[in-house]
């Protein structure tokens, strides 16, 4: 359904120029649940702002459902990084979580309906009416996917959105997130950081290189579902796909590849 | 216990300033019997006998209006500008050397123009006169605080695909509104500013008009009736503008508290 083809990002031009993203090609299918890792600073960030139409590309083109994505799709959700700064300190729970859906042509009882089932699916309908600083940080990144499954999108953008939880919360969230694309069967790109996550959440998990980036490979997760904090974890698969994320990840990091050679034959 | 025995030591230096203040004076004003500083207590007896309720209607109340009518206008003019000067860099090149020349203007020096534009020393010039002035903090603040507005609630409108008109409503009016709530309290104190100039220099009623002409007739209880009630009336609003915005304001003390910054 989603399609990056030859995607690339530069800032600056002339002698200044620094190519962040050099050509990211992968395509997601339906339902699917997509990572994006690699070593920081490779542009992920980036990347997912051209695919949610938020940045326009130097080159290339995303394509949702055949169709070229210039500005942010109506049927697109983001949940960023800093839900602190996302969410608004000013409304309560309710009103972060209805604002997107205030322009929709919805009757008020459906709005209400939607604002509801989406706490209700993250667990939060008893802080319905706190504001966001109330609550914890995990808590305030459920409210931000509250938002995100209240607007209906049939793909949801994630930008590394539990980097700044705690461990037990994001073994937490992260189930949260498998539960939900199967509850509201919608569609999932993941950038993370962590490897361990990538593996855990994902059907296949594009790998980036160093910046200008391109993409190493793509692996695909070949694990049971439903998935498994514990069980999962504790598979002998699991430990061989994620020490395979991991050399492609650290091999790049510590002998970088001079940028003409990088990607050319193994991108996908 | 000890923390409570501070704040009564605080309250009690906070009123006992003043007290012993209007002591020393009455006393001194007694002995030395000058006509130009009457003792305190003569000064409230004036006051009563002015304020309470003689010309309070006549002199009074067309003050506060000036200056709840200019302060309004001229906030909302200083929004109203500021939306879209914060948030488009071409429209503040154009526009700050302006707002710069003009906010650096001492009020005294438009006063007689304002006469003249508007052929009047009435509501009408007063009023105008104080907005134009209240217009320059809410203004620059506004500017400042859409400025500030965070990247990240930005992109999150644009990703939601957000309407203009909600996205001003609804995420930068309410983020910026700290920072021009700061701006509406600077324009607050200088409406009670400009009134009296405005009511001094060209009046025939209002709290400014009443200190000239009881100067101009040597009545000097009235005069210092009428500064008194300057004081009182700029301590006043202040303080109902803080309790304001105390209640408006009750999220961002939160949010600051909860927020390492």
């Amino acid at each position: 359904m989603l399609e990056i083809r030859d995607v690339a990002k530069s800032y600056g031009s002339g002698s200044k120029v620094t190519h962040a993203l050099r050509s990211i090609s992968f395509s997601i299918a339906e339902r699917e649940l997509v990572c994006v890792v690699g070593p920081s600073g490779c542009g992920k960030t980036t990347l997912l702002k051209c695919i949610a139409g938020l940045l326009r590309p130097t080159r290339g083109e995303v394509l949702l459902h055949g169709e070229p994505v210039t500005a942010p799709p109506e049927e697109m959700a983001v949940v960023f990084q800093e839900y602190n700064r996302s969410l608004m300190p000013w409304s309560t729970v309710r009103n972060n979580v209805l604002l997107p859906l205030r322009h929709k042509k919805l009757s008020k009882d459906e709005r209400t309906r939607l604002v509801e089932e989406a706490l209700e699916a993250v667990g939060l309908t008893r802080f319905i009416d706190h504001y966001p600083w109330q609550l914890s940080g995990g808590m305030q990144q459920r409210v931000a996917i509250a938002r995100a499954l209240a607007y209906q999108p049939s793909i949801l953008l994630m930008d590394e959105p539990f980097a700044s939880v705690d461990a037990q919360t994001r073994g937490d969230l992260e189930d949260l997130v498998l539960r939900v694309r199967d509850e509201f069967g919608i569609t999932i790109l993941f950038v993370t950081h962590d490897i361990d996550e990538s593996v855990y959440l994902s059907d296949r998990i594009v790998v980036l290189t160093h910046a200008p980036t391109v993409v190493k490979e793509v692996v695909r997760v070949e694990l049971p579902s439903p998935r498994d904090q514990i069980a999962t974890k504790e598979l002998p698969e699991f430990a061989t796909q994620r020490a395979y994320v991991y050399r492609l990840i650290k091999h790049d990091t510590t002998a970088p590849a001079p940028s003409t050679l990088v990607g050319e034959g193994l991108h996908d | 216990m000890r923390g409570r025995g501070h704040e009564t030591v605080k309250v009690a230096a906070e009123i006992a300033v003043p007290i012993a203040i209007v002591v020393v004076w009455e006393l001194w004003a007694r002995s030395a019997d000058s006509q130009f500083w009457p003792p305190p207590s003569k000064i409230v007896q004036e006051f009563n006998d002015l304020w309470v309720f003689e010309q309070f209607r006549s002199d009074v109340v067309p003050s506060l209006m000036r200056i709840l009518l200019g302060f309004g206008i001229g906030s909302a003019v200083g929004v109203a500008i500021g939306v879209p000067l914060g948030m488009s860099l071409w429209a503040r090149k154009f526009a700050m050397p302006q707002i710069e020349y003009w906010r650096a203007m001492p009020p005294p020096a438009l006063l007689p123009i304002s006469v003249l534009l508007l052929h009047s020393i009435g509501n009408l010039q007063k009023v105008s006169f104080i907005a134009f002035f209240c217009i320059f903090p809410v203004l620059l603040n506004t500017i400042d605080g859409i400025r500030g507005l965070d990247p990240t609630l930005v992109d999150t409108a644009r990703a939601y695909g957000i309407p203009a008109h909600e996205r001003i409503r609804r995420i930068v009016l309410p983020a910026a509104f700290p920072q021009i709530s700061a701006g509406m309290r600077i324009s607050l104190s200088l409406a009670v500013i400009i009134m009296v100039v405005a009511e001094y220099f060209s009046s025939t009623s209002g709290v400014g008009y009443v200190l000239l002409i009881s100067k101009n007739t040597f009545q000097l209880g009235p005069m210092w009736a009428a500064i008194v009630l300057i004081g009182v009336i700029g301590y006043v609003l202040n303080l109902a503008y803080l309790l304001a915005e105390r209640r408006m304001l009750a999220w961002h003390r939160g949010w600051r508290a909860a927020t390492p910054q």
